[in-house]
């Protein structure tokens, strides 16, 4: 015997060891439960941080934009009679005061980067190509710490001083240009400009590569007729699930429109609750069924060793000492069981690994098991196999021992 | 001038004690009449009976295991009737060792822990002192040899032999014994049956034995006949049988 551990911790483990068969099934049963929630969790969240992540490469979190240009019917007293109001058709406008609305959102404390962006539609045109183009002008100091565009860029470097484009690689493809080409840019106003490509991008995004160009923001201005303006104020936020919340805030702040990627992004984000909601669900009832096992296994062991229960009652084992050798039965097993089960999380992820890959070998997405969850996965484990045993240890503890050593 | 005599506390009392089973429904049953009972220290008494007579009902109640209908219970002068759950199980675990037919021994320890069990339920942790009492104790029962055996490695004698060490663990002052040989054949009962009697010799334990062996209940010093709840009888044994006389082995 142990001469540190105490009575309980003693039996209790005697107890396990007796019904070796029984405590090792249902450390196994309980590992494999925890094995699953561990690689899930995991799993769901590796692949919502990917795709968070492609989708917040090209995008910012949010984007602040002009409010609506509404057509109001001059009379609104409810006596004249507005038949039909045409909606207006809207212009590229600039933010009003788009300085003093910059520096209000840097203000905001959970918004670490702000950058000025001009956008509109164009033409690049180099011989006889001739492509439909998003221009976007920036201001690259800033611009680069809300979209990692320089990372992206897989030939040339990134530089949009005055006559200078950045075109990302399938819109080089289609129009035949390379770094130090030129190409040209027309807009539906009429402007036009000679630029020199001076890098390429990729984005892993066919579309993005396609579109989207980028000069710098006084070109832009000048392109897309907003001189001295910007069309969109882009920004980045601490934490991207939390940019709704944000973006509603710098509206009632800035009283221009702002959108989140959450909301621009409504169907993609809702298909992600309802996966979060699922993984929850199953966790529960996988961590019902472990506990469920638990508690089977500690009744049967009370209904077993009734008469060696009774006994220990009469040999002036106390009440709570019966109860606290069960429900240490029942948190060492589960304790036992979410190690187990974390080995086993690694393996299946090993095994996952080998199995989820591209066509060219690359991983499809990253997961990793971070020790956190291990440990919260451990502390949880351990509470659900108290709580499942509450009930048998208290049986085990209301053992009448008259009754339980005659009958 | 008169000495006044030292006031003798009974290591048990019972004053008219009933118990009824299913109180306040039709079919309530007494079992026992109104029991009055006192056993000194150091006896060495006998209960006797026909089967269904009251014997194990009246041995829950003396050992705290159940409580009266009525009447009132004393164990070394501590009036039982009024002590809650904690207390009760506290007074059993110091004053009251348990025999059983059966001898209900944790197969998941050795004959030495399962010695220990009760000192260490009362104490918390196992030390040294526990162990040596333990190993003292299966000497005294001659089981020194199997004390590291597992209690299912072990004979039916040996095993009861055990059971009676572990009750004495506490040195408890009254050892209850519900047919403590029920099980076992002649040599081996007679082997517990002695050790009973030379550890009530040595250390002047109270032992109260239920039998239905009428050669046993012959070597207690005093027989109490229990039949339909109540005490029909409660004699000293006169010719007293100390010794078996069988051949105290350790195998047995």
């Amino acid at each position: 015997m142990n001469r540190f551990l105490p009575f309980e911790w003693i039996a209790a483990v005697r107890f396990m060891r007796e019904g070796l068969v029984q405590t090792l099934l249902i450390v196994v049963g309980v590992g494999l439960g925890v094995a699953v929630i561990v690689f899930m969790s995991a799993a769901l969240a590796g692949l919502q941080t990917n795709i968070i992540r492609r989708t917040l490469n090209y995008m910012a979190p949010i984007v602040v934009i002009p409010p609506q240009q509404v057509a109001r019917p001059l009379r609104e007293d409810g006596k004249g009679a507005v038949v039909l109001v045409q909606p207006r058709s809207q212009q590229l406008r600039s933010i009003d005061q788009w300085q003093k609305v910059r520096s209000q959102i840097e203000r905001l404390p959970d918004v670490t980067d702000v950058t000025p962006v001009v956008s509109g539609p164009g033409f690049a045109l180099r011989g006889d190509a001739n492509k439909a183009v998003n221009i976007t002008g920036i201001e690259p100091e800033s611009y680069l710490r809300v979209i990692a565009l320089g990372d992206k860029i897989v030939d040339g470097k990134l530089s949009v001083a005055s006559s200078d484009i950045v075109i990302g690689t399938e819109l080089a493809q289609d129009l035949g240009a390379g770094v130090g080409d030129k190409l040209r840019l027309t807009t539906a106003g009429g402007a036009s400009q000679t630029l020199n490509v001076t890098g390429v991008f990729d984005f892993g995004n066919k579309r993005v590569n396609e579109t989207n160009v980028y000069i710098s923001l006084h070109v832009a201005q000048s392109l897309l007729d907003i001189v001295g303006g910007v069309s969109s104020i882009e920004l980045k936020v601490r934490d991207p699930f939390e940019a709704e919340t944000i973006a509603r805030i710098i509206q009632d702040e800035t009283g221009q429109e702002a959108d989140s990627w959450i909301k621009t992004n409504a169907q993609f984000f809702t298909a992600m609750v309802a996966q979060t909601l699922t993984n929850r669900l199953i966790r529960f009832f996988v961590g019902l069924t472990a506990a469920l096992g638990i508690a089977s296994v500690l009744v049967v062991s009370v209904v077993q060793k009734s008469k060696e229960i009774g006994i220990l009652r009469a040999m002036g084992t106390s009440r709570g000492q019966v109860l606290r050798l069960f429900l240490l039965q029942g948190a060492v097993m589960a304790l036992g069981g979410s190690i187990l089960g974390s080995g086993l999380a690694f393996v299946f992820l090993s095994l996952f690994r080998s199995i989820a890959r591209n066509p060219d070998g690359t991983l499809m997405f990253i997961i990793e098991i971070d020790p956190p969850l291990l440990a919260v996965t451990a502390v949880g484990a351990t509470l659900v196999g108290l709580l499942a045993a509450a009930l048998p240890a208290r049986l085990a503890a209301r053992l009448d021992p008259a009754v339980a050593i005659r009958g | 001038m008169r000495m006044e005599a030292p006031v003798r506390v009974d290591t048990l009392r019972l004053e008219g004690v009933r118990k009824s089973y299913g109180a306040g429904t039709p079919v309530e049953t007494e079992v026992l009449h109104g029991i009055d009972l006192r056993v000194g220290q150091g006896e060495f008494a006998a209960l006797i009976g026909p089967s269904g007579g009251g014997k194990s009902t009246l041995l829950n109640l003396i050992g705290l295991l159940d409580q009266p209908t009525q009447g009132k219970v004393w164990i070394q002068g501590v009036e039982t009737d009024r002590l809650g759950d904690a207390e009760r199980t506290a007074l059993r675990g110091r004053a009251i060792g348990f025999v059983f037919q059966y001898h209900y021994l944790l197969p998941a320890f050795t004959a030495l822990e399962n010695v220990m069990m009760p000192m260490l339920a009362a104490r918390g942790r196992p030390d040294d002192a526990m162990e040596e009492r333990a190993a003292a104790l299966l000497h005294e029962v001659g089981l020194t040899p199997w004390k590291d055996h597992r209690a299912n490695d072990i004979s039916g004698g040996q095993q009861q032999r055990v059971a009676v060490a572990r009750a004495l663990a506490m040195s408890p002052a009254l050892v209850l014994a519900d047919e403590p040989t029920g099980n076992l054949d002649t040599n081996s009962a007679d082997g517990v049956f002695d050790v009973l009697r030379a550890v009530n010799e040595s250390s002047g334990t109270t032992f109260l034995i239920v039998t239905h062996d009428p050669r046993l209940a012959q070597r207690c010093d005093r027989i109490i006949e229990l039949i339909d709840g109540r005490i029909v009888a409660d004699r000293p044994n006169a010719g007293v049988v100390r010794r078996s006389g069988a051949v105290f082995s350790e195998s047995a």
